[in-house]
C-alpha cells in the first residue's frame, strides 16, 4: 500500500424513507482508503456496511456529507459519469456471484471489456490473463451452471478484475462458499491485491474474511465503532 | 456487443422463444383476421355486384328512379351500338346486358290447364353466345342442383325450391306470364332444363334464369335491355375507379332534362350499398385496430414480464458500468430483433392460412339458409397488399412498446434498488 488516498469519506450520512419517518443507515462516517488496501467493513446485519459499499461503488448517493472516490464526489456525479467510473475503475463481487447464466465463463469475463469497446484480440488476451489469475483457463467454455460455487466466485473475481480496476468492492464474497473454497477465493484476491495493487474493500461478518484483511473497520448502527490496521511483516 | 446480445437471445429461451412465439402467434392472427375481414366484406360486396348491382350500372334516368320495380318500359334502347361504344370508351370495364323482370310462372298440365302457378323474379343473361363470363360470374355451374345448363333457345333454369313448389321436373314446360316493354301481356313458353340453388333465400325463392335473347323475345325488347352492368377487369370493386368512370360516363350521357338519357351508377350508389362500401374500410380499420390493440396489450405484457424477470441482470450490468441508457437501448434492440423475426414467422404462417382460406373458403351455407339479404354461401379470405405488412404493426411496435414501458422501470428505480433486487 502507498500513501495515495483514493477514497475519502467525510461526515457521510445516508437516510432511507421509512413510513412517515426515515431510517438512518449511515450516521456520520469519516474514513479514507489508500491505494492497495485490503480492508473489511465488519458488522452485523443493518450496521450499514452494504450501504457504505454501494456509495463507494457509486450505486447510491450520500444524503449528507461527502464521498470522494478517485477524486470525484459521488453526490455530484451524473448517472453517466458514475457509470463511466464503474466501467473503468470499480469492480464488484457478490455473495451470489451474479454471473450471466446464458454466457460462458469466457463471455462473462469478457463483458466489462465489451463495454469499453476494446478490440477483439486485446480483449481475448485480457480475458485469458484474468482467468489465469484465478486458475480457470480450462473452464472458458463452461456455463455457470456447470461450475462449483468456488469456481463461480473465481469467475466473478476474474470479471471484476479483467478491466484492472482501482477498487474492488466485495459484498459477503464467501457467504455461499465452504471453508476450503472461501480460503481459495480469499487467497486469490489477496494475491491480486499484492500483485496489481488493487484496493479491495469487503463487507463481511465472516471470520474467514476477517482473518485475511489488513484493515478492520467495525461498523455499528451506521457509525464506525473501531478502525484497526494490522501491521504486516 | 450486438453479437453478444444475439448470443444471449438465442441461448435464453425465456428471453427469446416465448416472446417469439407470442409475437408470431399475434402476427399470424392479425394477418388471418385482416384477410378474413377483407374477404368477408369484399365477398358480400362482390356477391351483390355479380347478382344485382355490377361494379357500375347503366340505366335510363327514369328506370334508375324506379329500379326496384325493374320497369322495363323504361329500358335502354339501341344496346348493340351502345355496348360497342362504351366498351371502346371504358376498356377497363367488361359490360354485359341484363334484363330483370317479374312475372307469373304458370305450369300447365297435359290438357293445357294450369296445374300450378307462382310469382317469380327473372333474370335474362347471356348464356348461349358461347361467352361463359356471365354464367361463371353468377356461379351457375356449381349452383346447378339438377338437370343441365341451357343449351338451346327457350330453355330455362329455375330455383330448386321454386321447382319443387310447382312440381316441375327437367323437360317440363312452363309459361312466363308477364308484361312486355310496351305494356302488353307477355306469354312465353320455356322448357325447364335444370334447377339451381344459390343458398340464399333471396335468390332461391322464385328465381328464373333464361338466356337474354329469349327474354327479349318474351318481353318484346328487341335491341333493348333493362340494365347494362359493368365489371372491373381487376375482378374487385374499387370505389374510386367506379366513381371516376361513372362521372366520366355521366358527363357524356346524362341529362337532367331527358328521362331516357343514360345514367351510370357505381355500386355504392345502389341498393343502400353505399353504407357497406363506405363503412367497409372504416369497419375493417376499427376491427383491425381493436385486434391490434389487444395483441399489443398481450405483447406489452410479455415484454413487461420479460423486463421484470431481468431486473437482476440489469442491476449487475449497471454495476459493471453499463449506462442505464445503454441497457435500455439493448432491451429495445433485443425486442426489435424478436419483433422482426417473430413478425416474419407470423406473416409466413398467417399468409399460409390466408391463402388456404382465399382458395377454399369456409362454407357458411347452413347459417345463411334463412338470410333474406344476398350473401354468398362460401366466404373466402382476401389477401391484399396491406395483408403483407399489417402484421408488422402489432409484431414489431407492440413488442417494442411493451419493452419501452417495461424499461422505464430501470429509470424509475435507483441503481441501488435494482441492485437489491439483484441480490434478492
Amino acid at each position: 500500500m502507498n500513501d495515495e488516498v483514493i477514497i475519502k469519506i467525510e461526515g457521510l450520512k445516508k437516510h432511507f424513507p421509512m413510513g412517515s419517518g426515515r431510517f438512518t443507515a449511515l450516521n456520520g462516517i469519516d474514513l479514507s482508503f489508500g491505494r492497495g488496501e485490503f480492508a473489511g467493513l465488519i458488522g452485523p446485519s443493518g450496521s450499514g456496511k452494504t450501504t457504505l459499499l454501494n456509495i463507494i461503488g457509486t450505486l447510491d448517493v450520500p444524503s449528507e456529507g461527502k464521498a470522494i472516490i478517485l477524486g470525484e464526489s459521488v453526490g455530484d456525479l451524473s448517472a453517466g459519469a458514475s457509470a463511466s467510473m464503474r466501467k473503468s475503475q470499480l469492480g464488484f463481487i457478490f455473495q451470489s456471484y451474479n454471473l450471466f447464466q446464458v454466457y460462458t465463463v469466457f463471455e462473462n469475463v469478457e463483458f466489462p471489456l465489451l463495454l469499453q469497446n476494446i478490440d477483439a484480440s486485446k480483449r481475448k488476451k485480457m480475458v485469458l490473463d484474468a482467468l489465469e489469475w484465478v486458475g480457470l483457463t480450462d473452464k472458458i467454455k463452461s456455463k455457470p451452471a456447470q461450475l462449483s460455487g468456488g469456481e463461480s466466485q473465481r469467475v466473478a473475481i476474474a470479471r471484476s478484475m479483467v478491466k484492472r480496476p482501482s477498487i474492488v468492492l466485495a459484498d459477503e464474497p464467501t457467504a455461499n462458499l465452504d471453508a476450503a473454497n472461501s480460503h481459495n477465493v480469499l487467497q486469490t484476491m489477496e494475491k491480486l491485491n499484492r500483485e496489481l495493487h488493487t484496493t479491495f474493500i469487503f463487507a463481511t461478518h465472516d471470520d474467514k474474511v476477517i482473518g485475511y484483511v489488513r484493515r478492520k473497520i467495525f461498523l455499528f448502527d451506521g457509525k464506525v465503532a473501531k478502525d484497526e490496521k494490522i501491521e504486516q511483516n | 456487443m450486438i453479437r453478444f446480445l444475439f448470443k444471449g437471445l438465442l441461448r435464453d429461451r425465456h428471453r427469446s422463444l416465448l416472446p417469439f412465439i407470442v409475437t408470431a402467434t399475434g402476427v399470424m392472427l392479425t394477418v388471418v383476421f385482416h384477410s378474413w375481414i377483407t374477404g368477408v366484406i369484399g365477398n358480400s360486396i362482390e356477391f351483390n355486384a355479380r347478382f344485382a348491382a355490377g361494379h357500375v350500372k347503366i340505366m335510363t334516368r327514369a328506370y334508375s328512379e324506379n329500379a326496384a320495380q325493374t320497369p322495363n318500359d323504361l329500358a335502354i334502347l339501341g344496346t348493340d351500338t351502345l355496348l360497342n361504344v362504351i366498351s371502346a370508351q371504358f376498356p377497363e370495364m367488361d359490360f354485359v346486358e341484363r334484363i330483370y323482370f317479374a312475372g307469373l310462372i304458370d305450369v300447365p298440365d297435359h290438357t293445357g290447364e294450369t296445374r300450378a302457378q307462382g310469382p317469380s323474379m327473372g333474370m335474362g343473361i347471356d348464356m348461349l353466345s358461347g361467352n361463359q363470363a356471365e354464367i361463371e360470374r353468377l356461379n351457375i355451374p356449381s349452383s346447378l342442383k339438377s338437370g343441365s345448363l341451357p343449351g338451346k333457345r327457350r330453355e330455362v333454369l329455375i330455383s330448386n325450391a321454386f321447382a319443387e313448389k310447382l312440381g316441375l321436373e327437367s323437360g317440363d314446360t312452363l309459361t312466363l306470364v308477364g308484361s312486355t316493354m310496351y305494356g302488353e301481356l307477355a306469354l312465353y313458353n320455356f322448357t325447364l332444363c335444370g334447377t339451381i340453388e344459390f343458398g340464399t333465400t333471396a335468390l332461391d325463392r322464385g328465381t328464373v334464369i333464361a338466356d337474354i335473347k329469349d327474354v327479349r323475345e318474351a318481353l318484346n325488347m328487341d335491341d333493348a335491355t333493362g340494365e347494362i352492368l359493368g365489371f372491373s377487369r381487376t375482378g374487385y370493386y374499387d370505389h374510386e375507379e367506379a366513381s371516376l368512370i361513372a362521372n366520366r360516363f355521366n358527363k357524356s350521357y346524362a341529362s337532367e332534362r331527358d328521362e331516357f338519357s343514360l345514367i351510370m351508377k357505381s355500386l355504392a350508389e345502389q341498393n343502400n350499398m353505399g353504407f357497406l362500401v363506405e363503412y367497409s374500410g372504416t369497419l375493417q380499420g376499427i376491427l383491425v385496430f381493436v385486434f391490434i390493440m389487444a395483441m399489443s396489450l398481450i405483447l406489452w405484457n410479455a415484454g413487461l414480464l420479460g423486463g421484470l424477470r431481468r431486473y437482476g441482470e440489469f442491476g449487475m450490468r449497471l454495476a459493471i458500468g453499463e449506462g442505464k441508457g445503454h441497457v435500455y437501448k439493448t432491451m429495445l434492440l433485443e425486442s426489435l430483433i424478436i419483433g422482426i423475426l417473430g413478425s416474419m414467422a407470423g406473416i409466413i404462417a398467417g399468409m399460409g392460412i390466408s391463402f388456404y382460406l382465399q382458395r377454399y373458403g369456409i362454407d357458411l351455407g347452413s347459417m345463411m339458409k334463412n338470410a333474406s339479404i344476398m350473401m354468398p354461401q362460401v366466404f373466402r379470405a382476401r389477401i391484399t397488399a396491406t395483408t403483407w405488412y399489417i402484421g408488422f404493426i402489432p409484431g414489431v411496435f407492440s413488442a417494442l412498446f411493451g419493452t419501452m414501458l417495461a424499461g422505464i422501470g430501470i429509470y424509475k428505480r435507483q441503481t441501488a434498488q435494482l441492485f437489491k433486487e439483484l441480490e434478492a
